[in-house]
C-alpha cells in the first residue's frame, strides 16, 4: 500500500465496464477503488487511466471517489484456504474468518517448460468412456465440451471425488446458485471438504468479477503444488462464460474484435490459464478439468475452437439414443497425453483395445447409416450394431465405475461375442494371449 | 550516445514511448521497470512516439518510466553449442535459468563460454575470403560446424592468420582478416545476426532436385517434400498435428534439426525433452537431440517473443546451412504467429483486414517461407533448409487466412481431416486433398526413377487413382445401395481400402511401423499395386469384403513386422496365397 492515498475526484467517461480519469504515477495491471466498488488499471495513455470495474459501473457517478491501491490483485495463501468458500475476490462466503497467511500476486508468472517434467501419473475415475478411451495424466488440461442441458457438473463432480488428489479447487464462473449447492452438497457427502477449496461467481454476481476467478483458483492451486508438493485438482466451470466477460471488457474499451465478436487476445488469455495445469519436478501437480459450454454443439465457435487448440484433448457427453444413456463420445473425445499411460502404467493391450472397439463402433455408426437409408444389412452390420448397444451400455455410459482391467476384459468379452479376431484388426501376439471364445 | 525515452502508454504489451532522438524500426530497447530491464521492440514510430512491443508482462509498469534505446535490431548469436539447447523466442537459454518460474527481465547466455572446441583451420593465411566462407571447422556432436567469415562482413578480405589446431573456448580470436583498406579485423567463433533478415551467404539458390525422407508413407511416398522445400500441415485441433510433426522431426533426414514451439502447449515441448534424448537417429545412429535445437515459447509465454520465435529458428537454420549441411525447421504453429501479429495490430488500432488479421499477413507469411531453400554455397557445396509448418485453422476451416496465405507460399500440402481422424486413420493426411508440387518436377521425377524405381511418380499417381476410384464407388454404393451397383464397384471401394489401410496409415506409436524407409516403402507400394491389378470376381459382396479384410489383416501385420524377418516373408507368402 501506498503511504498516502491521493483521492481523485473526477471521472471522464464512464463505459458499462469501464471508468477513465486523469490521475498521475499509476502503474499497470494495478487495483483502485472506484466509489467503493474495485477495480483495475487496463489502459494508460499519457495521463489518463482507463479502469475495468469488476462489479460493473452501475450507479457511479463522474464524481465517484477513486483511489489507487498500488498493488494488482493478490490472494493470501496458508494452509487455512482448504476447506473454504471465497468469491471472486478472495473473500470469505462461508461465514468462517478472512485468510492470514501470505499475499501473492495472483496471474503471475509461468513455469520455465525446461522445469517441467513429463506427466505420467494415471488419473482414474472409473468412467470407462475417460479411463479406456481417452486416459487422464496429472498435470494435464482437459475440458468437457456440452451443451447447456448436458449433466457435465455432475460427471466433474463424479471424477472430483474419485481422482486420487490432495486438493480440489473449484473455480465457479457465472454458476447458478443450484449448481454451486449441489457441488457443496457432492463434496459434503463425500466427505471430501477438508481438500476442497472453492472460489465461487454465481450468476447473482456481475459478470466482469469472474474474469478474477480462474487467477485466484491457481493462485491457490499453484501454493499447494509447488510449496506444498500436493496434486491439485483444478475444476473451472464454464470457461465460456469466463470468455464471454472478456469480450465485454474489450468491447468497452473499443478494440476491434475478431472472430465471433471476442477479443483478438482470446486465444493467449485462454492459455495464460490452461498452461498453469503442470507436472512439476517435485511431486506436485495441477491437474485442470474445465467445462466449455457450446451453442447447440457448435465447436467452431472462437471459444471451444481456441479452447481446442490450447488443452490437452477434450471430452465430448453425448445423449446415446440405442441405450438411452448419456455416453462420452469415443469419437470426438480426446486425450492427448493417453499414450503417456497407456501399456505402461495399464495393461499392455490397453491401446490396442481402445482402438478396435472404437474402429468397429464406427463400423456400427456406418450400418446404422445404411438401415436409415433403407438398405439391406450384412451379417457383419447386424453384429456391429449388436456390439454397440452392448459397447455403450457397458464401456461408454458416464454411469459406469470399474476398473481399467475390467474394462479390457469387458471388451475383449465383447469382441469375443460378436467378431472374429481378425475384424479386430489387433496384432497377433495379444489376440494369442487376450481372446476370449 | 544511446537514444532515450519514457513511457507515455501502456494497453498490456503494447508501450508508448517518447524518445528524445533517432529510433529505427524493429530496434531493440529495454524498459526500466524499478531496476528491472525489460526487452521490447519498436514497431511503429510516429513523430516523437515510437509504439514498442515488450517481450515479457507490462504489470506495474508506469507513465514516465526510462526507456533505453540499443541501436540494433534482434539479433541472435550464433556459434558452436547451440545444437542440443533448448531456447526461448529471444533465445535465453531456458536450461540455465534458475527459478521453476519464468522471471522478468532474466536474460540468460544462448552459449557456453567456458567450453572448449577442438578447432582445425581450413583456411591458410593469404586466402582470399567473403561472408560465409568457412576458416576452420570444430566437433559439435558429431557434425562439422564451420568457423565462418561472419555473414555480416562486407566486402573482399585476405586472411592475415589462423591459429592452428587445439582448443578454444568460443570467444577466442581464431583468425585475423584484413580487409580492402588495409584493416585488421578479428573473428572468433561467435557472431550475431538479426533475425528478420535472410542471410545470403550463398551463390544460388537452385530449385531442389531431391527429396527429403520422413519414413512417413504418406508423405514421401503419396506427397514427398524436397530437400529445401517448403511444406504445410493445417487441420483442425485433434486430428494429429503434433503426433506428424513429431515423427517428422524423429525420422526427418536432416542433419540438423530445429524447433520452433510456437506458442503451443508446454507439455508438447516437455514430450520432446523428455524423449529425444533416449532416441536414436535412424540416420546417423546418434542421439537426436544431438542433432536438434528447441526454440520454445508456449503459449503462456510473453506473445511478442513468440512472434520472434520463428524468426531465432530460421536464423539459425540459416547459420548450419551456410556449412553446407541439411537442416530441417518444424514450426509448431504458425497461426499463433499470426495470431500474436493480429494482437499487436489490433493493440495499435490499425485498421484490419480479413478476420481482424493485419492487411500485410500474406506477404509476411511468403517471405518467411522464401528463406528455405536448397542453396549452392560459394565453395560449391550444397546446404539446405527445409521448412514445414503447421497451421491450427480456426474452426478447421481451411478458407481463412494464414491457411489461405500459407497455401500460396509452401509447395506441399498435407490436409488433415477431421473426418479420417474421427475414425483413427492416422496420419489423417487427406489423400486427395494433399499434394506436393515436387512432384512435377522434372528433376524430383528422374531422382525418384533413379534412387527408388523407374517410373516410381507414375506408380504413385496410379495409387492415388485407386483411392479416387474407391470414393467414387464408395459415394455410388452409399446411394443405390451394396445390391443396386455390380460386383466391380465393391472391389473398386476394397482395393482403395486396401491402400488406404496399408500404405496411407501407420502407426506413430508402434516401434517398427512407425518409421517406414524409403526401400520399404517401394516394396509395400509394389506389393499393393500388383494386387489392384489383379481383376478379382466374388458372389457376393458379403465375400468381397471379407476376402479384403482378411487380406488388410495380413498386410497390416507386415507393417508391423520389422523388414524382410522371417515373420515378413511369412506373411508375405499368406497374401501370395491369397490373391494367387
Amino acid at each position: 500500500m501506498k503511504a498516502y492515498q491521493k483521492i481523485y475526484t473526477k471521472l471522464e467517461g464512464i463505459t458499462k465496464a469501464t471508468v477513465s480519469l486523469r490521475a498521475k504515477d499509476v502503474s499497470n495491471d494495478e487495483l483502485a477503488v472506484v466509489g467503493g466498488k474495485l477495480a483495475q488499471v487496463v489502459r494508460i495513455k499519457g495521463d489518463l487511466i482507463t479502469l475495468q470495474i469488476f462489479s460493473g459501473t452501475e450507479g457511479i457517478p463522474t464524481n465517484a471517489e477513486v483511489t489507487f491501491l498500488g498493488e494488482p490483485p493478490v490472494l493470501k495463501v496458508g494452509e487455512q484456504l482448504a476447506g473454504r468458500f471465497f468469491d471472486a475476490y478472495g473473500h470469505p462466503i462461508d461465514g468462517g474468518p478472512e485468510i492470514d497467511g501470505e499475499p501473492r500476486q495472483i496471474g503471475g508468472p509461468s513455469v520455465n517448460p525446461y522445469k517441467r517434467r513429463q506427466p505420467s501419473q494415471l488419473i482414474p475415475t472409473g468412467i470407462a468412456g475417460i479411463d479406456l478411451n481417452n486416459t487422464l495424466v496429472s498435470g494435464q488440461k482437459i475440458p468437457f465440451f456440452a451443451d447447456p442441458d448436458q449433466p457435465y457438473n455432475q460427471v466433474m463432480a463424479d471424477v472430483a471425488i474419485r481422482a486420487d488428489v490432495d486438493k480440489i479447487i473449484l473455480g465457479g464462473m457465472g454458476l447458478s446458485n443450484d449448481d454451486y449447492l449441489y457441488f457443496k452438497g457432492r463434496f459434503e457427502a463425500a466427505g471430501a471438504l477438508d481438500k476442497i477449496i472453492c472460489f465461487i461467481n454465481t450468476t447473482e454476481n456481475p459478470p466482469v468479477e469472474r474474469l478474477l476467478v480462474p487467477d485466484m483458483a491457481l493462485t491457490a492451486a499453484e501454493y499447494f503444488a509447488v510449496d506444498k508438493n500436493e496434486k491439485v485438482l483444478v475444476l473451472l466451470t464454464d470457461m465460456t462464460l469466463y470468455a464471454d466477460a472478456l469480450s465485454i471488457v474489450s468491447n468497452r474499451m473499443d478494440q476491434i474484435p475478431s472472430k465471433d465478436s471476442m477479443p483478438g487476445s482470446l486465444y493467449s488469455d485462454l492459455a495464460k490459464i490452461y498452461e498453469k495445469a503442470v507436472q512439476l519436478p517435485t511431486e506436485g501437480s495441477i491437474t485442470i478439468i474445465a467445462v466449455t459450454t457450446l451453442n447447440d454443439g457448435d465447436i467452431t465457435h472462437a471459444i471451444p475452437d481456441n479452447t481446442g487448440y490450447i488443452t490437452e484433448g477434450q471430452l465430448y457427453l453425448k445423449a446415446d439414443t440405442d441405450t438411452g444413456k448419456v455416453i462420452i463420445d469415443p469419437f470426438r473425445s480426446l486425450s492427448r497425453l493417453k499414450q503417456l499411460v497407456q501399456n505402461k502404467k495399464t495393461r499392455e493391450d490397453h491401446s490396442q483395445v481402445m482402438n478396435a472397439s472404437v474402429r468397429l463402433y464406427a463400423d456400427a455408426q456406418n450400418a446404422k447409416t445404411k438401415l436409415e437409408n433403407g438398405f439391406d444389412l450384412s451379417d457383419y452390420d447386424h453384429r456391429c450394431l449388436a456390439y454397440a448397444k452392448d459397447y455403450a451400455r457397458e464401456l461408454l455410459a458416464i454411469d459406469v465405475n470399474i476398473s481399467i482391467t475390467e474394462m479390457l476384459d469387458t471388451a475383449w468379452k465383447l469382441f469375443g461375442k460378436y467378431f472374429s479376431p481378425a475384424e479386430t484388426g489387433i496384432k497377433q501376439a495379444l489376440i494369442d494371449k487376450y481372446w476370449v471364445k | 550516445m544511446k537514444t532515450k525515452g519514457i513511457v507515455t502508454g501502456i494497453v498490456s504489451n503494447l508501450v508508448t514511448v517518447e524518445v528524445d532522438g533517432p529510433v529505427a524500426e524493429n530496434e531493440i530497447c529495454y524498459i526500466d521497470l524499478q531496476g528491472v530491464k525489460m526487452m521490447a521492440e519498436v514497431i511503429k514510430v510516429n513523430g516523437k512516439n515510437a509504439s514498442v512491443q515488450v517481450f515479457e508482462s507490462t504489470r506495474g509498469l508506469k507513465g514516465g518510466d526510462v526507456v533505453e534505446f540499443e541501436g540494433k535490431m534482434l539479433e541472435v548469436t550464433l556459434g558452436p553449442g547451440l545444437l542440443s539447447s533448448v531456447y526461448d523466442g529471444l533465445q535465453n537459454n531456458l536450461a540455465t535459468m534458475k527459478d521453476v518460474f519464468l522471471q522478468r527481465g532474466e536474460y540468460t547466455d544462448p552459449l557456453d563460454h567456458e567450453k572448449l572446441w577442438d578447432f582445425t583451420p581450413l583456411a591458410q593465411p593469404g586466402d582470399k575470403v567473403i561472408a560465409g566462407d568457412w576458416l576452420g571447422e570444430v566437433k559439435e556432436g558429431w557434425l562439422p560446424h564451420k568457423i565462418m567469415v561472419p555473414f555480416s562482413y562486407k566486402g573482399d578480405f585476405t586472411v592475415k592468420s589462423i591459429k592452428e589446431a587445439g582448443q578454444y573456448n568460443i570467444d577466442t580470436v581464431i583468425s585475423v582478416l584484413v580487409n580492402a583498406e588495409g584493416e585488421e579485423v578479428p573473428v572468433t567463433m561467435t557472431q550475431k545476426w538479426p533475425v528478420k533478415v535472410a542471410v545470403k551467404c550463398y551463390k544460388e539458390k537452385p530449385r531442389p532436385d531431391r527429396i527429403m525422407e520422413t519414413g512417413v508413407r504418406v508423405i514421401d511416398t503419396l506427397n514427398p517434400i524436397a530437400e529445401g522445400g517448403t511444406g504445410f500441415i493445417p487441420g483442425p485441433f485433434g486430428c494429429g498435428k503434433t503426433v506428424l510433426q513429431h515423427a517428422i522431426a524423429k525420422q526427418g533426414d536432416a542433419d540438423v534439426i530445429v524447433m520452433a514451439a510456437c506458442g503451443e502447449r508446454a507439455n508438447e515441448v516437455v514430450e520432446i525433452f523428455t524423449e529425444f534424448p533416449e532416441l536414436i537417429d535412424p540416420h546417423s545412429g546418434r542421439h537426436l537431440m544431438e542433432r536438434t535445437t528447441i526454440i520454445c515459447n508456449t503459449s503462456n509465454m510473453p506473445v511478442a517473443a513468440r512472434e520472434a520465435s520463428v524468426y531465432t529458428a530460421m536464423t539459425i537454420c540459416e547459420y548450419y546451412r551456410a556449412m553446407g549441411l541439411k537442416c530441417l525447421l518444424l514450426a509448431d504453429s504458425t497461426s499463433r504467429w499470426a495470431q500474436a501479429l493480429r494482437e499487436m495490430s489490433n493493440r495499435m488500432e490499425e485498421l484490419p483486414g480479413a478476420d481482424a488479421f493485419p492487411v500485410d499477413l500474406s506477404a509476411i507469411i511468403s517471405n518467411f517461407y522464401a528463406r528455405a531453400g536448397m542453396v549452392i554455397l560459394n565453395n560449391g557445396e550444397r546446404g539446405a533448409v527445409t521448412f514445414i509448418g503447421t497451421v491450427s485453422p480456426a474452426g478447421g476451416n481451411l478458407k481463412e487466412p494464414v491457411t489461405e496465405s500459407t497455401k500460396k507460399a509452401a509447395r506441399c500440402f498435407y490436409a488433415l481431416e477431421q473426418g479420417r481422424a474421427d475414425q483413427k486413420r492416422y496420419p489423417a493426411v487427406g489423400p486427395l486433398e494433399s499434394y506436393s508440387k515436387y512432384l512435377d518436377y522434372p528433376e524430383i521425377v528422374s531422382y525418384l526413377d533413379e534412387t527408388v524405381e523407374k517410373g516410381w511418380v507414375e506408380k504413385v499417381l496410379q495409387a492415388k487413382n485407386i483411392i479416387r476410384r474407391g470414393k467414387e464407388a464408395a459415394e455410388q454404393i452409399n446411394i443405390l445401395g451394396d445390391d443396386g451397383v455390380p460386383m466391380s464397384y465393391h472391389v473398386n471401394f476394397w482395393k482403395s481400402e486396401l491402400v488406404d489401410f496399408v500404405i496411407l496409415q501407420q502407426d506413430a506409436f508402434d516401434a517398427i511401423d512407425a518409421l517406414c524407409p524409403l526401400e520399404r516403402q517401394r516394396f509395400m507400394l509394389d506389393l499393393v499395386l500388383g494386387i489392384c491389378e489383379k481383376d478379382f470376381d466374388f458372389e457376393d459382396f458379403e465375400k468381397c469384403r471379407e476376402f479384403f479384410k482378411n487380406l488388410i489383416n495380413e498386410l497390416r501385420q507386415m507393417n508391423y513386422s520389422a523388414y524382410e524377418s522371417e515373420q515378413f516373408w511369412a506373411y508375405n507368402e499368406t497374401v501370395k496365397k491369397m490373391t494367387a
